[in-house]
């Protein structure tokens, strides 16, 4: 049969989260739908499920990419903000989804609603991230995801005792590396010239990054934006 | 707020095959789209330097690998945890001469938080990847970048730069800030690239032989599986199905390449997931994976080109072993195993001490007395803990010394 204006049902989800009014889940989406990106990231969907196939976090969690190109094709409101509020950060943003023969990039679409979640501050979005804030702090102070002193025991205990042996070797290890950059740093990835990081600083409050940062975590922003702009006063 | 899409919209859409937007949807050649921009006066380009090799990509597309005056892109996952990484590429450089720049005007490409927690935005990342290549065209040299995720995303922002004017004005403008213009090179060089364009120089000069280790290869999905047809793929190696880095160097060192079947699944870095959700992660890695490959082939090492990759399937290894699951595969990069190969010292430059699963039984096989180096090595720790040497240079690591 054919689909006419009068059998289109596609099947759109129930409110599962009646707590948010319909109207605030509508900007949500549209604030996803709008990112200039959008339209590079999804152009429709087979139902194929190839994304599925490759998807590491749909063989280990509830999840699914087939399930959010979906439901944003077709604009399905409440099922968007199921995914914006439970699902996205099960992703591993592997990319393996690329294999979409329809040419979508679902983990491309899990980015994009993630920003959202976090610019608006969404508490599940809060309480997910809530553990990783010391990683925020390195990066946006220090230009470098992680350090060498982040390699604790009792923050990796699953690694094996190696762990307490490289943080107990640290500063001697370190310094028997012959890369000229890295030897001897313990605090950072890799020796950082100053005017580097001063102009990273630049980038954070210029783009709204600290702004988001603020959204997220105020104490966060408060230690960082102390920091960063006092070096900057001093230039 | 926009209209939502009315059914009338979705039928038409429906109606007839769909066609992309060549002005948005990506393009196989990215270049062409450069070099108009780079004619507009929106982009300063730079240019690939003269000693360079050409390779081909996926959908055939001829890209240029620099050999030499490279301005190395360093990764944070590489230099935090796993050093031998970045001192293999170095080394591998300086046993040829070739002219090369280590920055200290460089950033992470902060992508690995992006991935992680999308506290930040495409303005953010893209005026952070520009910051870096105007810091490189500053000095010349070609950027050539260490981190398969940091490629991965700087070619995703490229494309996103290209198709995006908006993009563009605002980076422009911050970057301003800075007297700096907006830099695109010429080309996006992965390290591996650059390792594999050099295989065959390094097997003149390999003085370890290798032919009876069998390597399992993981490629990494940020280097081929975002923009995809960047990558490099040759119809000798596998047919042209897979990409060929990684696997073209192992081979060109005799090396047996295994293959087994979960080849294309990621590592389960996960990116937030390694740091604070570690179940994923050494699940997935542990029985997608390092599993998978002791069982079907049971390999001597497994070899990749990622920094994120190496740690994920290195280090879940331990929790999995205290469940009695069948691992144990120590993990390398190619540049690791070429300068072994080609004798580096397994401590001052493979930096094989801070790799958890147990490297010595390779070793062992290799035939390296891995003691001996051990023992020197530690020389040199009680001499820097003395203050006799303030560290491990070049003068000491540079020397081949394992034949
Ligand atoms: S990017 Fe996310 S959705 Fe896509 S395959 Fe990886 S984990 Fe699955
Ligand atoms: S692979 Fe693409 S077309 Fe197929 S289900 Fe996934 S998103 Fe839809």
């Amino acid at each position: 049969m054919p689909t006419t204006q009068e059998n289109w049902n596609p099947g759109k989800a129930e409110d599962r989260h009646p707590e948010v009014s319909y109207d605030e889940k509508e900007r949500l989406f549209f604030e996803v739908k709008n990112d200039p990106r959008y339209e590079d990231f999804l152009y429709g969907c087979y139902e194929c499920g190839i994304c599925v196939s490759t998807c590491p976090s749909a063989r280990f969690y509830d999840y699914s990419p087939r399930v959010i190109a979906q439901a944003m094709a077709r604009e399905d409101i409440e099922r968007v903000y199921d995914i914006i509020s439970e699902d996205i950060w099960n992703c591993a943003q592997c990319f393996s989804c690329l294999r979409c023969p329809r040419g979508n990039n679902p983990g491309g679409l899990v980015t994009l609603l993630r920003e959202v979640a976090v610019k608006n501050g969404l508490q599940e979005t809060k309480d997910v991230l809530q553990g990783y804030s010391r990683v925020i702090y390195k990066v946006m102070l220090k230009g470098n995801q992680v350090s060498p002193d982040m390699l604790q025991p009792d923050f990796f205990p699953d690694w094996g005792p190696w762990v307490g042996q490289f943080s107990a070797n640290m500063p001697v290890w370190r310094k028997a590396i012959p890369v000229d950059t890295l030897r001897g740093v313990t605090d950072a990835a890799w020796k950082t010239d100053r005017k580097t990081l001063l102009e990273l600083y630049t980038i954070w409050f210029e783009t709204g990054n600290m702004d988001i940062i603020k959204e997220i975590d105020e104490g966060l922003y408060d230690l960082l934006a102390d920091v960063m702009q006092e070096e900057l006063e001093e230039g | 707020m926009s209209e939502l899409t009315t059914v009338e919209e979705i039928l038409e859409r429906k109606s007839h095959a769909v066609t992309r937007n060549p002005e948005q949807a990506p393009s196989h050649d990215v270049r062409e789209a450069l070099y108009e921009l780079e004619a507009k006066g929106e982009i300063v380009l730079h240019k690939m330097p003269e000693n360079h090799v050409e390779v081909k990509t996926k959908f055939g597309r001829t890209k240029r690998i620099p050999i030499e005056h490279t301005w190395h892109h360093k990764s944070c996952g590489q230099c935090g945890h796993i050093p031998g990484y970045t001192s293999s590429i170095f080394w591998l450089h300086r046993q040829f001469n070739l002219d090369y720049l280590d920055p200290t005007d460089q950033t992470s490409c902060t992508g690995w938080n992006y991935y992680a927690s999308a506290t930040s935005n495409a303005a953010a990342q893209a005026a952070v990847m520009v910051r870096n290549f105007a810091a490189a065209y500053e000095t010349g040299y070609f950027p050539i970048i260490h981190c398969g995720t940091s490629y991965g995303h700087y070619k995703e922002i490229r494309e996103q730069l290209v198709h995006h004017k908006e993009l563009r004005d605002e980076v422009r403008r911050i970057l301003d800030k800075m007297g700096k213009p907006l830099v695109l090179p010429e080309e996006l060089v992965h390290y591996s690239e650059w390792v594999h364009v050099m295989r065959h120089k390094f097997a003149e000069k390999q003085t370890v032989d290798m032919s009876m280790i069998r390597a399992t290869v993981h490629p990494a999905c940020h280097y081929y599986k975002i923009v995809a047809e960047d990558a490099i793929y040759d119809p000798d190696i596998y047919g042209g199905q897979r990409t060929a880095t990684v696997t073209g160097t192992l081979e060109a060192l005799g090396i047996e390449v295994a293959d087994y079947s979960t080849w294309f699944d990621c590592c389960g870095f996960g990116f937030r997931h390694v740091l604070v959700q570690r179940d994923f992660t050494r699940s997935f890695s542990t029985l997608r994976k390092i599993e998978v490959m002791k069982n079907e082939v049971n390999p001597d090492v497994t070899v990749t080109h990622d920094t994120g990759c190496v740690t994920t399937l290195d280090k879940s290894q331990f929790s999995a072993k205290a469940h009695d699951r069948n691992v144990g595969i120590p993990v390398l990069s190619d540049a690791q195993v070429a300068a072994l190969a080609m004798g580096a010292h397994p401590f001052r430059v493979v930096q094989f001490h801070w790799h958890s699963t147990d490297w010595r039984p390779f070793l062992d096989k290799l035939g390296i007395n891995w003691q001996k180096y051990w023992d020197e090595f530690q020389g040199d720790l009680e001499m820097i803990r003395s203050g006799q040497k303030s560290g491990i240079t070049w003068e000491d690591a540079d020397k081949p010394v394992v034949y």
